[in-house]
């Protein structure tokens, strides 16, 4: 059923904005900060149900091809359309639908777990009742409702993301952008926040992009974008990237394609 | 987004800083030490060292700490308003502007809600303030207690409004000490809140006139007239005038597109 309109998002290309448009659709993407270009001609698609993770080392270009897409600031050239809505034109339709866990942590740590999710979903419009629903289940999902009434400073850095995972999907967005979530975390938080990530994908249909300076994150069950000094180097499921690269794993892939030793 | 989005909003916003406010009394007490040291130590050594003579909105003469009541008003606001808008940026802990500005709703919303929140907190300090002031001699009319409140309203809007604005395009100063010595003190100092303007004409004209171009010197006359049950109309149109002018700076500063943040980014 999924893949029938994933398809069918797929072939309709970039036409009608709404539901059935592919959740997240770059093309000629360019930035620059001054003399530095940051971002050269980025072109990629996430379709429903994708798991893709973006892969370079810092100074990429990661932080800033996701500061354009939450639109923290405009894009210079090419366009960002999620779900069909131009970012610059559409900012509050394509907003609307889009989840974030930013690299630095953002709870309000004075306030309580249901508290920080109330106030996210009071900053979409969300109704009072509605949204202590959907923060139950959502908190529910990643374990942590026993901890719903605790002041956020008393979690563990990784409990603090599973509620940052939780609160960006309590406007039920089906594109959700990840920078670095994993940054800091132990094995075991690491491993969570992974298996979420792809249940939400696999049973949720929704579309993800996980950025990550960590090749052992990347499965070979997933997509993958190379990003290299502003540029896509490389762009497919993972096991296609690898065989492309004429290498034996990801991590041979992401050296040869980058000439660069990988972490 | 339609009206009843952009209401739950603001009710969001104000309710969250409502609930830091519970959280952080301690916080809230200690913002008020520093105006009461300066009414009940400040204002005693200085009360025969300082004449004050009779001059509107007062009807008689009148002891120092009343004078500077109003001042310590405005300090209030200012410090409150400067501390909440910046700490919107700095707060690397929460990082609560990102969460902020992922809201669908258009950016001069957010930052206008964030605003009367911010407002709404600092005016209730005030008003614990003005209780402790008034058993240490200040007793303005029982009436100017409520016309004071949009006088309040309105030069906490305006300095937050500069807070938002200094936050917005301002990369040096990195903490709040640099604010206070390049941005808080002169703008305290050069006003009319601990001398009457009077008395720096006569000492230095030069002096004289950047304190009338201080914004900060009309936010306390406003108030000091506002708590006299009077209207000062040219206050009232300066900071009327500020706030319009610092907030549209700050809408500028914060949009996408013109992208001071953008330019700020790029040599992160």
């Amino acid at each position: 059923m999924l893949d029938v309109k994933a398809e069918a998002a797929e072939h309709s290309g970039a036409g009608a904005p709404g539901e059935e448009a592919p959740p997240l659709v770059v093309e000629g993407l360019g930035h620059a900060f001054g003399e530095r270009q940051a971002l050269r001609n980025v072109s990629f698609r996430l379709n429903r149900g994708d798991r893709t993770m973006l892969l370079g080392l810092n100074g990429a270009g990661k932080t800033t091809l996701f500061s354009l897409i939450t639109r923290l600031y405009n894009h210079r050239s090419g366009s960002i359309r999620i779900f069909g809505f131009e970012i610059k034109d559409k900012p509050s339709e394509a907003l609307a639908r889009l989840g974030v866990v930013f690299q630095l942590a953002t709870l309000d740590l004075e306030l309580s777990v249901a508290q920080n999710l109330l106030y996210h979903a009071a900053l979409h419009g969300l109704p009072r009742r509605e949204a202590a629903v959907r923060l139950k289940r959502e908190i529910e999902r990643v374990g942590l409702t026993d901890r719903l009434r605790e002041h956020a400073r008393t979690l563990s850095g990784g409990q603090r993301r599973r509620v940052e995972i939780a609160r960006a999907l309590v406007h039920q967005p089906k594109l959700l952008l990840l920078d670095e979530p994993t940054v800091g975390l132990d094995v075991a938080s690491r491993q969570f926040l992974l298996d979420h990530v792809r249940m939400l994908c696999n049973e949720g249909g929704i579309a993800a992009l996980w950025a990550t300076h960590l090749i052992d994150e990347v499965d070979s069950g997933a997509r993958v974008i190379v990003l290299h000094h502003g540029q896509i180097l490389a762009e497919g499921p993972v096991p296609e990237v690898i065989r492309r690269a004429n290498a034996s794993s990801m991590r041979e892939a992401f050296d040869k394609l980058t000439g660069e030793r990988s972490e | 987004m339609r009206p009843i989005h952009y209401a739950r909003c603001l009710r969001g916003i104000i309710w969250r800083e409502a609930l830091r406010f519970i959280n952080q009394r301690g916080r809230f007490l200690a913002a008020l030490v520093r105006p009461l040291v300066w009414l009940l130590i400040f204002a005693t050594g200085f009360r025969f060292v300082l004449g004050v003579s009779i001059i509107p909105p007062y009807q008689t003469y009148i002891p120092y700490q009343v004078y500077i009541a109003p001042g310590l008003i405005g300090m209030i606001l200012m410090f409150q308003g400067m501390q909440s808008s910046l700490s919107m940026v700095w707060d690397r802990e929460t990082g609560s502007m990102r969460t902020l500005l992922v809201s669908p709703l258009p950016r001069w919303y957010l930052l206008t809600s964030k605003l009367i929140a911010a407002v709404i907190v600092s005016v209730l300090q005030a008003y614990v303030f003005l209780f402790i002031a008034y058993f240490w001699g200040v007793h303005p009319p029982r009436l100017g207690y409520l016309t004071v409140l949009p006088a309040l309203i309105l030069a906490g809007m305006m300095l937050s409004g500069l807070g938002l604005f200094l936050s917005s395009v301002i990369r040096q100063l990195e903490n709040f000490a640099g604010v206070m010595n390049f941005v808080i003190f002169p703008m305290f100092f050069a006003s009319s809140a601990l001398y009457p303007l009077w008395t720096v004409k006569q000492a230095n004209l030069k002096l004289y006139y950047i304190c009338m171009a201080n914004p900060f010197t009309h936010a306390v006359e406003l108030i000091r007239f506002a708590l006299y049950e009077k209207f000062n109309l040219e206050a009232f149109a300066v900071v009327g005038g500020s706030l319009v002018i610092f907030m549209t700076l700050a809408i500028l500063g914060y949009d996408p597109g013109r992208g001071l943040i953008a330019r700020r980014a790029g040599t992160e």
